[in-house]
């Protein structure tokens, strides 16, 4: 993408100030998507973002700065800019000009498609939104309006420091979703489906677009008869796969070393700790190739790794970037990740799940007397100080002496993450990856995946309007 | 316009240049930005980064034969504009045709003259954006004492020159400033912590008050502090300032042109009923410069004009880009917004308010026996739904009890849907405010709202 040279003295130019760290990322992304609305294919949209972000570190202050000019002039102005304000704001006095040697190598191997989607003609991506429109219209008379996207990307990132790594990758990701309205004497009712992965248009061998349909309008339709949602504290028992965003919420985000260092994590402090019950553990995997959050090398040059962040019920660590490894005097977990050249990498997830228990989920089931089964989860959000997190059930039923009964409508449901890892009684031996989805954390979306077995939690509080 | 003649000339002159060339029976509707950006973050009296920031890019959308393609490039170089014009038409060739698409087309409405540029920005030094947001900082952690620290201290100051230019002669070209701090204050006490936001903005640093988001943060972290979880009880909620914009937000998109052609809004076909209570009136607009989102021209580049939307409870009309408003037979309300160059443009609220009603958060509190001041919702996105109208969302306050303000709640939802809301306000306060979204916030009274807890 870009020459050793250029590089090097890209490098030397954002040290020149006397900083102890500076960081080169060049990426160049190309994006397409097409659009079905309304029973017609509206518009297809593409796009090219290239760009470096030059960042110099020296004490506790980074400096930054991004351009799309990629000439060594339009590199040398950004690297100034950075190196500047690091040093005008930690009063460097170090004067030492540092040499800098990134080598030849860290080639990339490949891109994760196999078949990249810049090669299948845009009429074969149009006939994928025709076939979902038409097998989730024919689900169903209730089925009244249909959507469905269809989005590839491809990314390549190139990321050299003043440590000497320089590494690239060539990140390719599909996704394919629907989105289904139902009528009926109720009102409207909405369901969704997607799927999304790191890999090219293969997705498409393995994935079919009008199974997808057919659950997004089935859900539409079965929520034509949901019941208002209860109120109060009961059992919830999450449905396999989409309780991954239940611990992303819950204590995904409170295990991220930046929130940690400053205390505005509840779980700071409390490595060792019996955090959960033994039945949970809980892994942030960034290496598991073609999941939605997966990478070879984060946005800082990491590889990614299998980190285990709760082993058994006791907290074994946190995810970690550079900035913060570097000042705690240990290497980066791999969790060092950024929306664009446009933004500086911190802590982030990859792919969160728990590992499969051995309870059997129909005994789950059977064993609530009384609660909520969580078949779909739809996005949360946590206060990490606090601890308090709530996620939206976008597919939920009671549970009715032991067996699943009706359907309830649209919720949140509210926990606070320390108490809500130790009311997990049962984990069950089904896991399943939930849906792609997109992790928001400081104005920066970045694509994460989880999982989960069937698992219940003794007590959550269930934001309905039924008393 | 106001402030045209600072705009960079080149940037309308880019926009013009690449909507000439249009072919015959073809529109062109082409969109250029340049932003710059510097955010300020600060940690214990050190700066924690500096981030200085210009971005530029193109938005292409071709319209030929009813088909319709978009494409944008990050970037203003020579080639780009030609690759990125190519990709439209391309995309458009594969798109099916609809006897309604097509860009805008001048209306005669008169952009209002807005002066959205506050010229003290340009004079504003790095040195003094950081000792803004230090000062920030400080302020803050030593507004109460049981402030602990601070999730983050952070000034931004921002700078946007946009021109859209079509084939059918639309060609205009905008520039605003804006400047903000927020503050994210941690209150500690007996082992427990909250936290709180705080914030200042204006259109540029001079406005912006330091005192004012450092209280804020504070008062909203430490107010919480001894948070009960209460028991699950039907009440009267009161929705503060921050709370009520993003209702409004919601309820701004299920009135929205879009939404109602396709079936996706519960306000469809209800036009001259009653939606709500007599004593609401919802009014977008974007020439209001009390706005922070205020524009003279939307994403087509036809003049913003007010659109009320529900008066006196009684729903008046939808909002409508020139696709829309085609549809419908009925003219643009010029309400077209963008994702920037990355995105056509849809349609949507630019700038909403309710009319504010004749008494003061503290009257209205007064009169409520047992109810919840709504400080804080989390998972809107999660547990709302404007389709279905279901409303469901985590909530922190205070309680209220015999007309004062009582002890602080956590770990609990509100429930109701859309519309019920709508039909359950009883009353609206006077402390209308601009905030930075495209609403401004008053003080909201809802009945009969679900709050679950134990």
């Amino acid at each position: 993408m870009l020459d050793h040279d250029l590089i090097n003295r890209t490098l030397q130019t954002a040290l020149s100030a006397g900083a102890e760290f500076a960081e080169v990322f060049v990426e160049d992304k190309r994006s397409s998507s097409a659009l079905l609305d309304d029973g017609r294919v509206e518009e297809l949209t593409s796009g090219r973002d290239r760009g470096a972000g030059i960042r110099v570190v020296h004490k506790d202050t980074t400096g930054f700065a991004h351009t799309a000019d990629l000439s060594a002039s339009g590199l040398a102005k950004a690297a100034s800019t950075a190196a500047a304000v690091a040093q005008n704001n930690a009063q460097s006095s170090s004067t030492d000009r540092r040499s800098v040697a990134v080598d030849a190598g860290g080639a990339v191997v490949g891109t994760s498609a196999r078949i990249a989607p810049s090669d299948v003609a845009k009429s074969v991506k149009v006939q994928l939104l025709a076939n979902a429109d038409a097998a989730a219209r024919a689900s169903g008379s209730q089925i009244s309006q249909v959507s469905a996207r269809y989005g590839d990307s491809r990314r390549r990132i190139l990321v050299a420091n003043s440590d000497g790594l320089f590494a690239q990758d060539d990140q390719v990701r599909t996704l394919f979703s629907v989105s289904c309205v139902a009528s009926g004497d109720t009102g409207l009712q909405t369901g969704r489906e997607s799927v999304g992965r790191t890999i090219g248009f293969e997705l498409f061998d393995e994935t079919d677009v009008t199974d997808l349909a057919r659950r997004a309008a089935q859900r539409a339709i079965t929520k034509l008869n949901a019941r208002p949602a209860p109120s109060g504290t009961m059992p919830v028992v999450v449905g396999p796969g989409g309780g991954g965003v239940l611990f992303h919420e819950a204590c995904g985000h409170g295990l991220e070393a930046d929130l940690v260092a400053k205390s505005a994590s509840v779980f700071a402090g409390r490595v060792g700790d019996q955090v959960a019950t033994p039945l949970v553990t809980l892994i942030d995997d960034g290496t598991m190739a073609g999941e939605w959050g997966h990478y070879r090398i984060d946005d800082e040059g990491r590889a990614a790794a299998h980190n285990v962040l709760i082993d058994k019920g006791v907290l074994t660590d946190y995810m970690w970037d550079h900035v913060r490894a570097r000042k705690e005097g240990r290497n980066s977990s791999g969790n060092g990740r950024r929306q664009s050249y446009q933004y500086l990498p911190m802590v982030r997830m990859t792919n969160t799940y728990i590992e499969n228990g051995s309870d059997h989920p129909s005994d789950i089931i059977a064993g609530t007397e009384s609660g909520v089964y969580v078949a779909q989860l739809g996005g949360g959000q946590v206060n990490t100080a606090t601890g308090d997190y709530v996620f939206g059930m976008t597919e939920a039923y009671l549970i009715e002496n032991g067996e699943i009964s009706e359907p309830i409508r649209q919720g949140n449901l509210i926990g606070n993450g320390p108490e809500t890892l130790k009311l997990i009684d049962a984990v069950g031996n089904d896991f399943a990856m939930g849906s792609p989805g997109t992790c928001g954390k400081d104005g920066q979306g970045v694509p994460v995946g989880d999982g989960t077995p069937t698992l219940r939690v003794t007590a959550l509080t269930i934001g309905g309007t039924a008393a | 316009m106001g402030d045209n003649g600072s705009v960079q000339p080149e940037l309308l002159d880019i926009a013009k240049q690449v909507a000439s060339w249009a072919n015959p029976g073809e529109q062109l509707e082409v969109y250029v930005a340049d932003a710059t950006e510097t955010e300020v973050r600060a940690y214990q009296g050190e700066v924690e980064s500096f981030t200085s920031a210009r971005s530029q890019g193109i938005g292409v959308r071709a319209v030929a034969n009813g088909r319709q393609g978009y494409a944008y490039a990050g970037t203003l170089e020579r080639s780009a504009l030609t690759e990125t014009l190519q990709e439209a038409r391309d995309n458009a060739a594969f798109a099916e045709a609809d006897e309604f698409n097509g860009v805008a087309v001048p209306d005669g409405v008169p952009a209002i003259d807005l002066n959205l540029c506050d010229a003290s920005l340009e004079s504003f030094a790095t040195a003094d954006k950081i000792s803004l947001t230090i000062e920030l900082e400080r302020a803050t952690l030593g507004a109460d004492p049981r402030v602990s620290g601070i999730e983050s201290a952070e000034y931004v100051d921002s700078q946007l020159q946009s021109a859209v230019a079509t084939s059918t002669g639309i060609a205009i070209a905008s520039r605003e400033t804006g400047a903000y701090l927020a503050s994210y204050a941690m209150a500690e006490a007996e082992g427990e912590t909250q936290t709180g936001f705080g914030y200042s903005i204006a259109r540029g640093p001079a406005e912006l008050d330091v005192g004012a988001a450092a209280t804020q943060a504070a008062d909203r972290a430490t107010r919480l502090l001894g948070a009960v979880k209460p028991s699950t009880s039907k009440l009267t909620v009161v929705l503060d300032p921050w709370v009520s914009a993003q209702l409004l937000g919601i309820i701004g998109a299920t009135l929205n042109g879009d939404a109602v052609q396709r079936g996706r809004s519960f306000f469809a076909d209800r036009i001259g009923e009653q939606v709500a209570v007599a004593e609401l009136c919802l009014l977008d607009d974007a020439t209001n410069p009390e706005a922070f989102t205020a524009a003279a021209v939307d994403a087509e580049g036809l003049a913003t004009r007010p659109n009320t939307l529900i008066n006196e409870g009684r729903l008046q009309g939808f909002l409508h880009n020139s696709y829309t408003a085609r549809r419908s037979a009925t003219a643009s309300t010029g309400s077209a917004v963008r994702p920037g160059f990355k995105g056509a443009p849809g349609v949507g609220a630019q700038a909403l308010a309710l009319r504010p009603g004749q008494h003061s958060p503290e009257e209205l509190i007064a009169g409520i026996d047992d109810g919840f001041l709504v400080q804080g919702v989390s998972g809107l996105h999660s547990g709302v739904n404007p389709i279905s109208g279901d409303f469901s969302t985590g909530a922190e306050g205070l309680r209220i009890r015999n007309g004062a303000l009582a002890e602080p709640l956590r770990e609990v939802t509100i429930a109701s849907t859309l519309q019920r809301i709508l039909l359950d306000i009883t009353a609206i306060g006077n402390d209308l405010v601009w905030l930075p979204m495209s609403a401004a916030g008053v003080s909201l009274v809802v009945a009969d709202v679900m709050m679950s807890g134990t």
